[in-house]
C-alpha cells in the first residue's frame, strides 16, 4: 500500500491576546505532529477538547496555513515551510555532500485541485449547513465550483445520486437544513463532502452531536461508503469506542502533541503510553458485571493551558509515573513494537 | 419503609402553538431512600421533563395534566410556589447539564453557596461561609479559600460542576437529581466526577437520579435503571435484568447499537432504523412500533400494558404479551 498523506514536524500556532507589551505570545495547537494515512485506510485521532485533534485535520487540509512543517499528499508537497529535513525511503534523513540536512523547496500549493480530492465532514451538521440554502444547492454549489457538470439536468442527476448514495431521496433536494433532523442534517454534510468524488475527508467529529440510536447507523453509512468508494478517512472523535470500531490505526493526543500511534486493537489492548491507558479506562463500560471488577485509573487534576504547556513531557503533571527526567526533557516518539509509536521515558515502569 | 418518590401516571403536556406536545404520557415509578436511579433516553424522550417535574420547573408552556408526585410526604403537584420554594435546593436538589451556562458569572463561587445555605438555614454569613469551604473540601477543590472568592470563569469545566455538585449538596438533600452532569466534559475529568458522586453517595447515603444517554454511565453507577422512550417508560428494571435480561425491542436496539471497546473483532454495529418521534404527531399504539423490527398488527393500534417479569422488572412490549399468552396456551394443552 502506498501513504496518501503524509504530515513531517506539523506545527499550528496560533497568536493570543494579552501578555506583555512586545511579546508574542501563542497557543500551540499543534507542536510537531508527524503521521501518514495510507491509501483506503482509516487513522483515528482521539484526544480531550483543546488537545489539537480538530486543528490537525484541519491543517491538513490547509483551511488553517500551517506555521511549518511539511504535508505531502499523494507523493507531491502541497505545504513546505522550508526547514524540515528530508528523509530518504528507510526514514534516514538526507544528507548533502557536505552532510548537512537537505531540507525541501519552500511551497504552498494553490488548494483548488487539491479540494475535488481532499474533502472535510463538520461537527456539527446544525452550524455547518447554510441555512438559506437548499439542500439540493448546498450539495450543488461545489459541483459548480469545480464545474463538474455541463448542463443542469447533469448536476441535478448529480445532486440526486448524492442524496440517494447517503440514504436520502430525491424530494430531499428542495427542502431547508431546518427541516431535516440531526442526523439527516449529517447525511446532507456528508453528501456535500461526496459531491466531488473525493479520494480523503476528514471526518471531524461527524457522529458526536447525534443520538446514540442514530450514531449507528451514520457510523455504518462511513464504513459502506468506504467499502464503496474506496476512501480514505482521518476520523476524529473523543469517543474511543467509536473510533476503535471504524479505525484501521489510532492516534491518540495530548496538549498538541501525539503520545501514542499503533493498531487499533493494539491500542486498546495493549497500549503503553500512560495517558492512553487512563484514557482507556475512564471510558464507562456498558456492561455492568465488567465495570464492577474494573479497576478505574482516575487522572488527577485539569488539563494544562496550551498556551504554558509544562516543560519536557506535557503530561508530567498529571502522570503517575512522573520523575525528574520527565520535566527536563522532551520524551521522543519512538518505535516500541513494529507499527507502534509512543512517547514516553518511563515504558518499562508503565504497566 | 416508605418510598421517598413516588410518582404515579404522570402526564405532561407543552402548549406550544403547533399543538398539543405530549411530553409524558403516563410516567409512574417510584424510588427508596438510597436508591441509584438511572433514566436513560433520547433527546426528546422525555427524561429531563420528568425530574424537572419533580423539582416544579416545569417551564412554560409546559403543564402537568394529570398524576400525582409524591415526595417524601409532599404532593409536590398541589404545592404552591411558596411551598415548593422551601423543598427546591432543600430537600431536592439538581445538577444541571452545562456547567458554563448554569452558574451565574456575576457572582462570585463563594457568593452563589452561600445564598442556597443563607435561604433555607439561619446560619450567619460567617457560618455560612465556613459550610461553603467545608463543601469545596467535599467536591475535592483544592485551596477553598482563594476559590470562594473567585469567579466562574476563572475555573475549568471540571471544576464548575464540582462546585455546582457543592451547591446541590448545600442543605444535605434527601434526593440529588442529575441531569447528564458529564456531557459537557471530556472523559478523563467524567470519570473524576462520576466517582465523586459515588463516593459522596456513600457518605452522605442520599438518593440519586442520574438523567444520561450513555449506557455506559448507568452501568458503572446505578443499581436501578427506567428506559424511556418517546414520554413511556418503556422498560424498568435492575441494571443486571436491563442489561442481561433485556425484554422491550428498544432497549434491545440501543444495546446493540453501541460500539463495545472491549471486543476483539470487528463487529458491524446494528443501529435502529428511523428516527424519533415526531411528539406533535406521535403514533397511535406503541410509540417505537414504526421503527421496531418485531412490529406486529396490534402494535400500531394500541399501546401495550406493563408486564411483570419479576418484582422488580417490567416492560411494556407486546411481544411480551405474546410469549406469555403462548406460554399460557401450551400449558393448557398438556
Amino acid at each position: 500500500m502506498s501513504k496518501l498523506i503524509q504530515v513531517e514536524h506539523l506545527k499550528q500556532y496560533f497568536p493570543v491576546a494579552g501578555g506583555k507589551l512586545f511579546e508574542n505570545r501563542v497557543v500551540k495547537a499543534v507542536d510537531d505532529v508527524s503521521f501518514y494515512i495510507e491509501k483506503g485506510e482509516t487513522l483515528g485521532l482521539v484526544g480531550e477538547s483543546g488537545c489539537g485533534k480538530t486543528t490537525t485535520g484541519r491543517t491538513l487540509l490547509r483551511l488553517y496555513e500551517p506555521t511549518s512543517g511539511r504535508i505531502v499528499y499523494d507523493g507531491k508537497p502541497i505545504f513546505d515551510s522550508g526547514d524540515v529535513p528530508l528523509t530518504d525511503e528507510n526514514g534516514e534523513p538526507k544528507k548533502d555532500a557536505a552532510g548537512r540536512a537537505v531540507c525541501g523547496p519552500k511551497t504552498a500549493v494553490n488548494m483548488m485541485p487539491y479540494r475535488r480530492r481532499m474533502q472535510i465532514v463538520f461537527q456539527d451538521p446544525y452550524a455547518s449547513l447554510d441555512p438559506r440554502m437548499t439542500v439540493g444547492d448546498i450539495i450543488g454549489e461545489a459541483i459548480d465550483i469545480h464545474k463538474l457538470c455541463k448542463s443542469k439536468q447533469e448536476r441535478h442527476d448529480r445532486i440526486i445520486e448524492m442524496l440517494r448514495r447517503v440514504g436520502l431521496n430525491s424530494e430531499h433536494a428542495n427542502r431547508y437544513p431546518h427541516e431535516f433532523s440531526g442526523g439527516q442534517r449529517q447525511r446532507v454534510g456528508i453528501a456535500r463532502a461526496l459531491a466531488v468524488d473525493p479520494e480523503f475527508i476528514v471526518c471531524d467529529e461527524p457522529i458526536s452531536a447525534l443520538d446514540v440510536s442514530i450514531q449507528a447507523q451514520v457510523v455504518n453509512m462511513f464504513e459502506e461508503l468506504q467499502e464503496q468508494m474506496g476512501l480514505t478517512y482521518l476520523f476524529i472523535a473523543h469517543d474511543l469506542s467509536v473510533v476503535k470500531h471504524i479505525s484501521n490505526r489510532i492516534g491518540v493526543m495530548y496538549l498538541g502533541k501525539l503520545v501514542e500511534l499503533a493498531d487499533s486493537s493494539e491500542l486498546t489492548f495493549h497500549s503503553v503510553h500512560p495517558y492512553t491507558r487512563s484514557l482507556i479506562s475512564a471510558i464507562p463500560v456498558a456492561d455492568p458485571r465488567l465495570s464492577r471488577t474494573r479497576q478505574r485509573i482516575v487522572l488527577e487534576g485539569d488539563v494544562p493551558s496550551p498556551v504554558n504547556p509544562p516543560s519536557g513531557c506535557r503530561f508530567r503533571t498529571r502522570c503517575p509515573y512522573a520523575t525528574e527526567r520527565c520535566a527536563q526533557e522532551e520524551p521522543a516518539f519512538r518505535e516500541v513494537s513494529p507499527g507502534h509509536y509512543a512517547a514516553c521515558h518511563n515504558l518499562e515502569q508503565v504497566k | 419503609m416508605g418510598n421517598l418518590l413516588d410518582i404515579k401516571d404522570e402526564r405532561l403536556s407543552f402548549f406550544t402553538p403547533a399543538g398539543e406536545v405530549k411530553a409524558l404520557g403516563g410516567v409512574s415509578f417510584s424510588m427508596k431512600e438510597g436508591d441509584v436511579l438511572g433514566i436513560v433516553g433520547e433527546s426528546g424522550s422525555g427524561k429531563s421533563v420528568t425530574s424537572y417535574s419533580v423539582m416544579g420547573l416545569t417551564a412554560h408552556p409546559g403543564r402537568l395534566i394529570g398524576g400525582s408526585i409524591e415526595f417524601n410526604g409532599h404532593r409536590i403537584d398541589q404545592m404552591s410556589e411558596k411551598e415548593m420554594r422551601r423543598i427546591r435546593g432543600n430537600e431536592v436538589s439538581i445538577i444541571f447539564q452545562d456547567p458554563m451556562t448554569s452558574l451565574n458569572p456575576v457572582y462570585t463561587i463563594g457568593n452563589q453557596i452561600c445564598e442556597v445555605i443563607r435561604l433555607h438555614t439561619k446560619k450567619s454569613k460567617a457560618e455560612a461561609r465556613a459550610r461553603a469551604t467545608e463543601l469545596l473540601t467535599l467536591v475535592g477543590i483544592n485551596e477553598p479559600e482563594k476559590r470562594l472568592k473567585q469567579y466562574p470563569h476563572e475555573l475549568s469545566g471540571g471544576m464548575r460542576q464540582r462546585v455546582m455538585i457543592a451547591i446541590a449538596l448545600a442543605c444535605e438533600p434527601k434526593l440529588l437529581i442529575a441531569d447528564e452532569p458529564t456531557t459537557a466534559l471530556d472523559v478523563t475529568i467524567q470519570a473524576q466526577i462520576l466517582e465523586l458522586m459515588i463516593e459522596l453517595r456513600e457518605k452522605l447515603g442520599m438518593s440519586i437520579i442520574m438523567i444520561t444517554h450513555d449506557l455506559g454511565i448507568v452501568s458503572s453507577m446505578c443499581e436501578k435503571i427506567a428506559v424511556m422512550y418517546a414520554g413511556k417508560i418503556v422498560e424498568y428494571g435492575t441494571v443486571d435484568e436491563i442489561f442481561y435480561e433485556t425484554s422491550h425491542e428498544y432497549t434491545k436496539g440501543l444495546l446493540r447499537s453501541i460500539p463495545k471497546l472491549t471486543s476483539e473483532t470487528h463487529e458491524k454495529l446494528v443501529p435502529i432504523e428511523g428516527t424519533p418521534v415526531d411528539m406533535l404527531n406521535p403514533p397511535k399504539g406503541c410509540p417505537f412500533a414504526p421503527r421496531c423490527g418485531a412490529c406486529m398488527k396490534i402494535c400500531l393500534r394500541e399501546m401495550p400494558p406493563y408486564t411483570d417479569l419479576s418484582d422488580t422488572h417490567y416492560s411494556a412490549c407486546w411481544l411480551i404479551q405474546k410469549r406469555e399468552f403462548e406460554k399460557a396456551a401450551g400449558g393448557e394443552k398438556q
